[in-house]
């Protein structure tokens, strides 16, 4: 038989030694340097939220509050979604060697043991209840496990909760304190809680599913059966009028997420690489979701099942696959809650004994006698024990309250209200990261006030419900002053108690904290380290931590303080480490600088607060009082350096752009003037042919008187021409030198450019019947007028007309012209059949002395100037010039002038 | 100084577009039954589902 007594008890043993196995196995993975904590292991790990109070009392909430119970669950999807927000808690963390939540604020206003002690006092009075619930969870599950058993398992004073909760301690102490860690990690925990979250999803999900699909049709047919139902139905629709609750708990569980201390203590000090957040953003609340999808099909599957409220809901996750006697599937449950309770229980006991240890039990030590008359002694043995002990007393305290309250309500809803006493700590975290006025005096009220009055409308009210103290306050207010009523403070009244609680307490707790933190001042240490936090993306250079410190320290001293605390052999390793960063051989060397004591001091705070870890080293260091105004220089030095070193950068940024363009000029230039010089010697060229052949004749004719009349003739003939072309040179360079030069003369008017066609085409007809070649027009009777000189197009057009001539075949050649207005352009085309112009060549022709055709081989049939003359007329009137040709398939000139703008 | 990575700005985005999805009175509008199950069910199941998705898909997104 399966659920045997016996049986049961090894499976337990079994599982939680394999429990230790993975941990022992993370531990010395973590010693060997090769961690086993990946980004899933971390997400997973945050699952230590999903206790047993998620794992049996989900359901129990949904059979009374329908889906509500999600919201516990959504407050935490929407935090971490927050990414930044978290991660900066991390890097402050990492920077300032912070163990956990008392730890942070403590460290951010001023290094405060009191407000340590203060934080320790809440999370301890807020968490040992919920400890205390799962210890009961625990002992239920075995308790309905051993119902169907007849052997009694243990001697009648022996009781069951108590075993485990000693099994629970000795666990936790085993891989809790092995050794004083100066980040205070422990990877082979991290491991194990991982583990645990994934069994607990597996059971929950088996069960879902056996009960869903094997006991009844499926989700549609056990939602159909429910709705059937009167007392069911309104589980599956949202109910609208608790609309205000349903934000409170969302808000309420966001802050649990991150201010529980098993919470800060996963995902802020056992974060061993930040870009792990980057997985657990949504792989964590993917485990949310799947382990809450079967959680209303399970309450109505149970209510359905054991109508009449026969059995607790919240057992319904066991009495359900019982009541069908799948044994084995039972028995997966009760394993998957017992990891639920473990790993809460472990994680959380782990944090708060942290805690108690550096924040309650150090700073008494350190004031007594005792500790200081005995200054040569080795006290991490000492602190280790005091860490056991810690978590044995923890857990000893939720074994009694457990005892204590039994039934009572303050038990079972104690959920919530351990939520409510940790979402306490918001406005000093949030306002310590983000705020720099905040001040100690501001977190100490706000604190006090929103616990005080968690107290009053919670913690005290929730007693009162279980008859352990009068209700007076409860029903009647305090003193008989129903202003005073416990639960609807100063007439609030109409809210669930939670929201109630959430509303007045964090109005006090937020009121308290601006205001004081408005109206005191900060001392120097204070301010130095609320900069430090808030700017914590800036201060991670050593330089701004040791400006703060000014005094006289001696290395014997200060080796002599870790020796006591970390113990010789890890004192010594994490010397010798740092002595390597800062280039030494042998820390022995090192000067007793403000950095070594920083690093003292950093070291310290890993393993006994930030808060202690100052006192020590202000016992052994002769600390130079700087002064709150001197602090505030630094730090504003430090501001203004910062500043004028991004001024700096600017303006050699400018200097470096002013340099390029400065650059990109010279260039413009170079290239400017080596055309100059191509131009000239280009245009000496093509005035020394003409002049060459002029001079060559002319002095054969001089030369030879003996000529034939004939021949001289064809000599003055040729001398004329080149003459000409001479003539025709040098007045297109000056001409061109003037366009360029801004200095040509326009007599610029209203030209009908139809007429300016015709007549340039008239001008040349003869050139054209000369060679054979067709011209063909094809124009408008008159107009379109533009704003031109007349001259200059004329110019253009000819030159254009010529140009087209030239190029085309005798005889078979033909030229068209066509005029047309398009887009509020005249546009003139002069298309040839000539052999047309490579891609090359259409680029080139606009240049100066560049001519169509090979100029090498063939005589040059122009000047190489009239395109280049025309574009810069064209382009004068405001239009383009330009060409359109395939090789072999003629061009196409193309120039089109603006219509002038119409009168308005 | 360290510039808020795009990354960070998206998931907050998605976080600060999850509130109103989630509470009312936006909760309010899912009545009856949808797919055969309760309509609250699968509204608040789906958008939250939705809502991991994104963010899975703006975490992991390679490059940025």
């Amino acid at each position: 038989m399966l659920l045997s007594g016996w049986f049961i008890a090894l499976l337990s043993a079994a599982y939680l030694g394999l429990l230790f196995a993975v941990a022992r196995f993370g531990d010395a993975r973590a010693d060997a340097g090769k961690s086993i904590i990946s980004a899933n292991v971390y997400a997973l790990s945050l699952a230590v939220y999903c206790t047993s109070w998620t794992f049996y009392g989900s359901v129990g909430r949904a059979t009374s509050g329908g889906l509500s119970f999600l919201t516990i669950y959504i407050g935490p999807t929407l935090m971490l979604l927050l990414t930044g927000v978290i991660l900066k808690m991390v890097r402050i963390s990492k920077v300032h060697r912070i163990t956990s939540i008392a730890d942070f604020i403590a460290s951010r206003y001023g290094k405060s043991q009191l407000l340590a002690g203060l934080v320790t006092v809440i999370a301890v009075i807020g968490v040992v209840p919920y400890i205390a619930l799962q210890l009961k969870a625990v002992s239920a599950s075995f308790g309905l496990l051993f119902a169907h058993s007849e052997d009694r398992l243990l001697p009648w004073w022996l009781d069951s909760t108590l075993l485990i909760a000693a099994v629970l301690a000795l666990f936790t102490i085993l891989f809790g304190t092995r050794h004083l860690d100066a980040t205070e990690r422990h990877e082979g925990m991290v491991a194990a809680v991982a583990f645990e979250s994934v069994v607990k999803l597996l059971a929950f999900l088996a069960v879902g599913l056996f009960v869903t699909y094997g006991m009844f049709g499926g989700l549609s047919d056990l939602f159909q059966r429910a709705a059937a139902h009167p007392d069911l139905a309104a589980l599956l629709q949202l109910d609208a009028s608790r609309s205000g609750t349903w934000a409170a708990l969302i808000l309420l569980s966001g802050l649990a997420i991150v201010f529980l201390p098993r919470q800060f203590q996963i995902i802020v000090v056992e974060n061993v690489d930040e870009a792990h957040l980057k997985r657990a953003v949504w792989l964590f609340p993917l485990y949310l979701l799947l382990i809450n999808i079967f959680v209303l099909p399970l309450a109505v599957g149970g209510l359905l099942h054991f109508p009449g409220g026969a059995v607790n809901p919240d057992t319904f996750v066991l009495t359900l696959p019982l009541a069908r006697g799948a044994e084995a599937l039972a028995l997966l449950v009760f394993i998957g809650g017992l990891s639920a309770a473990t790993g809460m229980v472990i994680v959380e006991t782990i944090a708060l004994s942290t805690m108690v240890c550096n924040d309650l039990v150090m700073p008494w030590l350190l004031r007594s006698t005792w500790l200081r008359a005995e200054k040569r002694q080795d006290l991490s043995g000492l602190l280790l024990a005091i860490r056991r002990v810690a978590i044995a007393l923890i857990l000893l305290l939720g074994y009694i309250y457990f005892r204590a309250a039994g039934e009572a309500y303050a038990l079972v809803g104690i959920g919530l209200i351990s939520f409510a006493a940790v979402a306490q700590f918001a406005p000093a975290m949030f306002g310590g990261m983000y705020w720099k006025q905040g001040t100690h005096s501001g977190a100490v009220a706000g604190l006090l006030g929103g616990f005080a009055v968690w107290l009053y409308t919670l913690l005290l009210p929730s007693f009162a419900k279980s008859g352990w103290i009068g209700s007076g306050f409860v029903e009647h207010g305090l003193f008989g002053i129903s202003l005073l009523k416990a639960q609807a403070l100063f007439g609030l009244a109409g809210f669930d108690e939670i929201s109630h609680c959430l509303m007045w307490s964090l109005f006090a707790n937020i009121g308290l904290y601006v205001s004081v933190s408005l109206n005191s001042r900060p001392d120097a240490v204070e301010a130095g380290q609320a900069e430090r936090f808030v700017d914590v993306y800036r201060y991670s250079g050593r330089e701004s931590e040791t400006r703060l410190w000014r005094g006289t320290a001696s290395v014997d001293a200060l080796v002599g303080l870790l020796e006591r605390f970390l113990g010789p052999a890890r004192s010594q390793q994490q010397l010798a480490a740092y002595a390597a960063t800062r280039g030494a051989a042998d820390w022995r060397s090192l000067p007793a600088d403000a950095e070594l004591v920083h690093f003292a001091e950093a070291e310290l705070a890993g393993a006994i607060g930030s808060a202690s870890a100052r006192v020590m080293v202000a016992s052994v260091a002769q600390e130079e009082d700087l002064g709150l105004e001197e602090v505030l220089d630094i730090l504003d030095e430090a501001t203004q350096v910062r500043a004028y070193s991004r001024e700096l950068e600017i303006k050699s940024q400018e200097l470096e752009a002013a340099t390029a363009e400065l650059r990109a000029v010279n260039e413009r230039l170079r290239e400017l003037d080596r055309l100059k010089d191509d131009f000239i010697s280009t245009v000496t060229h093509e005035l020394r042919t003409p002049l060459t052949s002029i001079r060559a004749l002319s002095e054969m004719l001089h030369e030879d008187p003996k000529l034939e009349l004939d021949e001289r003739k064809r000599f003055l003939g040729i001398i004329v021409n080149e003459t000409e072309r001479l003539t025709r040179l040098i007045n297109q360079i000056l001409d061109m030198a003037k366009l360029e030069s801004g200095r040509a003369e326009w007599t610029t008017g209203l030209v009908d450019i139809g007429e300016v066609v015709r007549e340039s085409m008239a001008s040349l007809e003869q050139l054209f019947r000369d060679k054979g070649v067709r011209l063909d027009g094809d124009l408008p009777a008159s107009g379109p007028l533009v704003l031109a000189d007349r001259d200059r197009l004329m110019q253009v057009m000819i030159n254009l007309l010529s140009n087209a001539v030239k190029f085309v075949p005798g005889h078979s050649g033909r030229v068209q012209v066509r005029l047309g207005v398009a887009d509020g352009r005249v546009r003139v085309e002069v298309a040839d059949n000539g052999p047309g112009l490579t891609a090359e060549e259409g680029a080139v022709i606009f240049e100066k002395f560049r001519q169509g055709g090979n100029t090498m081989t063939a005589k040059p049939q122009g000047t190489g100037l009239g395109l280049p003359i025309s574009r810069q007329i064209v382009e004068y009137f405001g239009g383009n010039l330009w060409v359109e040709s395939q090789p072999g398939e003629g061009a196409n000139f193309i120039f089109t002038v603006p219509l002038p703008a119409p009168e308005a | 100084m360290k510039r808020a990575s795009p990354t960070r700005q998206r998931l907050a985005a998605l976080g600060l577009l999850g509130l109103p999805l989630l509470t009312y009175p936006l909760l309010g509008l899912p009545t009856g039954h949808w797919l055969g199950l309760p309509a609250g069910y699968v509204y608040l199941f789906g958008v939250w589902a939705g809502l991991i998705g994104l963010a899975a898909w703006v975490a992991e997104r390679k490059g940025k």
